[in-house]
């Protein structure tokens, strides 16, 4: 009986889940009266606006995953080897995020950094741009950070340090050969899921009117039928092909003995 | 001076002082053990030696260089940690070369280098193994490797093998000391554990709350130990209380019988003292050269194999004593009364 249940309701989770991505996959492919084909992907993937703001989210993707790596792994690092007391302030920070709306983040940026203000950056588009990578790393801080915590948290920081150090080592050469290597799994982990939250964020693209790809959705939800049914496929196939490569990397991995 | 030469090293963490006033000089391709409980100061000794951690007073130099305010990286100091600590995103062979590519050797003297200390670690053929791939005892073994690959000027070792299950121990220490020995290598090893101390020191430094309290060869520290703690920590030991009753010619009372040291005692008649002895120098009956003579009976035989140890009550004293396995002769049994011997020389007044 007990089984049964146990079906039925996975059952229901699937569909759940399943069933609405169905339907916008098969709406997505009747964009010719009668046939499947793939007519909407096609005009997609071939609108020139499509390719700008891709290709405009994917490089502020790869420039948010660097500035984080940047700032979370030396801080990590630095918190578990010297500041352990320090660990839950830190967490409490890197978890503002996910409290504070990014609408206020993104308002707070307006009001301070206006055309009228002693720092005008969004009066230029580098300036609007370092505005939104500067939001983009915020959102990301809290995965980043948890990732790379983690994977600190399997290595044995400290004696790995002193190793490194009582042979010669500097902290560059520490950081860089010993420490990220050791959490590079983490780490990528932490950059797909930052890769994906960019590729999707809208508010903060919108507010700033930057040409990201989320705006660009909204757009193309609002004005056209077949084509936003495409274009979540093909986010959300972004989406999921992150995940994989999460699992990939890790399994990939030569210096581990199994896959975690 | 000597090669590395350590002068009036304290350290507090907070309130609390962990080494006083520490004094240890060390020669060239001496093998030296710092031996002491948990918490005695042995590994912050070292940890200051490395670098790792600043003195709050006193100095360290080697070869006659000041080095206490230089940062580990410059120290020129080879370490081995009780945690494995290969770097386990490299192979052992990289593991090896991770020194000498931070210092910029050039190519080929990297890999002659490797090869050469592969071969002295005996891990000429896994120099391409993960160090995941590796036993814990090849571990252990490939972390000597990098830290000699730097030839450095002072080799550390904290605890490298107990970690290690006991066989693995034994054979693994005596290699340390053999590389140690060939390389002609200024060493000073961590342990707790008094045998391995013993057997493969040049000179233990027996430390306690913070303070060296005797410093010596093995057979020295072993049969003239200083002070009480020296004693009891190192080997087993029987402590007999006793009352002098003629301090001149050492006649004293323990368990109710009289036995006489031969020798003047710091003290006076009346006084109680600490008369300390080694199982191995307790006897059944009495043999040539044993000049005191005991009854008691026996509480316990703890039969070891080639060892018996006996536990023997005389009078209010308990005493062990050592005996060798004899086919022929059954271990006695509890209760029996026997006769105990030994030579007054080998009894030991001990200082507190």
């Amino acid at each position: 009986m007990t089984r049964v249940l146990a079906w039925a309701i996975f059952l229901f989770g699937v569909f759940y889940f399943v069933l609405p991505l169905f339907g916008m996959t098969e709406f997505s492919l009747r964009m010719r009266r009668g046939v499947y084909s793939l007519d909407a992907y096609r005009v997609v993937l071939a609108d020139p606006q499509f390719q700008a703001t891709f290709a405009y989210s994917t490089v502020m993707a790869l420039l948010t995953i660097v500035i984080g790596v940047l700032i979370v792994v030396p801080t990590a690092y630095w918190v578990r080897l010297y500041l352990p007391r320090l660990r839950p302030v830190v967490e409490f920070i890197t978890l503002l995020p996910l409290v504070i709306p990014p609408i206020v983040i993104v308002f707070g940026y307006i009001r301070l950094y206006n055309t009228s203000s002693w720092l005008p950056m969004t009066g230029s588009s580098t300036g609007t741009n370092l505005l939104l990578l500067c939001g983009y790393a915020t959102l990301a801080l809290p995965y980043m950070y948890r990732a790379v915590d983690t994977g600190l948290r399997t290595i044995d920081v400290r004696t790995l340090t002193e190793a490194a150090q009582s042979l010669g080592a500097g902290w560059f050469t520490i950081m860089s050969r010993v420490i990220l290597p050791n959490v590079l799994v983490a780490v990528l982990s932490g950059a797909f899921l930052t890769f994906a939250i960019v590729i999707g964020e809208f508010v903060m693209a919108a507010l700033l009117n930057r040409p990201a790809f989320g705006p660009y959705l909204q757009l193309m939800g609002a004005n056209k039928a077949y084509e936003p049914a495409a274009l979540a496929v093909i986010a959300f196939a972004i989406t999921w092909a992150c995940m994989g490569l999460i699992a990939l990397v890790t399994r990939l991995q030569k210096f581990t003995p199994a896959p975690r | 001076m000597a090669f590395l030469d350590i002068s009036g090293l304290s350290k507090h963490f907070g309130p609390n002082l962990v080494v006083r006033d520490f004094d240890l000089g060390i020669e060239k391709g001496e093998f030296v053990t710092f031996l002491g409980p948990s918490g005695c100061g042995k590994t912050t000794v070292l940890r200051m030696v490395a670098g790792f951690e600043t003195p709050s007073a006193g100095a360290i130099r080697i070869d006659g260089r000041d080095v206490t305010a230089l940062r580990p990286s410059q120290r020129k100091i080879g370490m081995v940690f009780q945690a494995y600590a290969l770097f386990p995103n490299l192979t052992v062979a990289e593991n090896v070369a991770f020194g000498m590519k931070v210092a910029g050797a050039s190519r080929a003297d990297i890999a002659a280098r490797v090869g050469e200390m592969l071969g002295l670690i005996r891990l000429s053929d896994l120099g391409g193994r993960y160090p995941f791939q590796l036993s814990g005892g090849q571990q252990q073994r490939g972390a000597l490797a990098p830290a000699l690959a730097i030839r450095p000027q002072v080799l550390l070792l904290d605890e490298p093998l107990s970690a290690l299950d006991a066989k693995i121990r034994v054979s693994l220490r005596q290699e340390i000391r053999a590389i140690q020995r060939e390389l002609g290598i200024t060493t000073i090893f961590v342990t707790h554990d008094q045998e391995e101390a013993l057997s493969i020191s040049d000179r233990i430094v027996v430390m306690n709350g913070g303070v060296a309290e005797q410093a010596g060869a093995p057979f020295e520290i072993y049969n003239r130990p200083a002070t009480r703690f020296v004693a009891s920590f190192v080997g087993t030991l029987n402590l007999i209380d006793a009352r002098v009753l003629d301090a001149a010619v050492g006649r004293v009372s323990a368990g109710g019988q009289e036995l006489t040291l031969g020798r003047p005692l710091p003290a006076a008649a009346g006084a109680s003292v600490a008369l300390a002895l080694r199982p191995e120098a307790v006897t059944l009956g009495s043999r040539p050269g044993q000049d005191v003579l005991l009854r008691g009976t026996v509480a316990a035989a703890e039969f070891l194999g080639s060892v018996v140890r006996l536990r023997t009550r005389v009078g209010d004293q308990s005493l062990s004593l050592d005996t060798f396995n004899n086919a022929a002769v059954p271990p006695p049994l509890p209760g029996e009364t026997v006769e105990i011997g030994f030579a007054s020389s080998d009894v030991l007044l001990l200082a507190d």
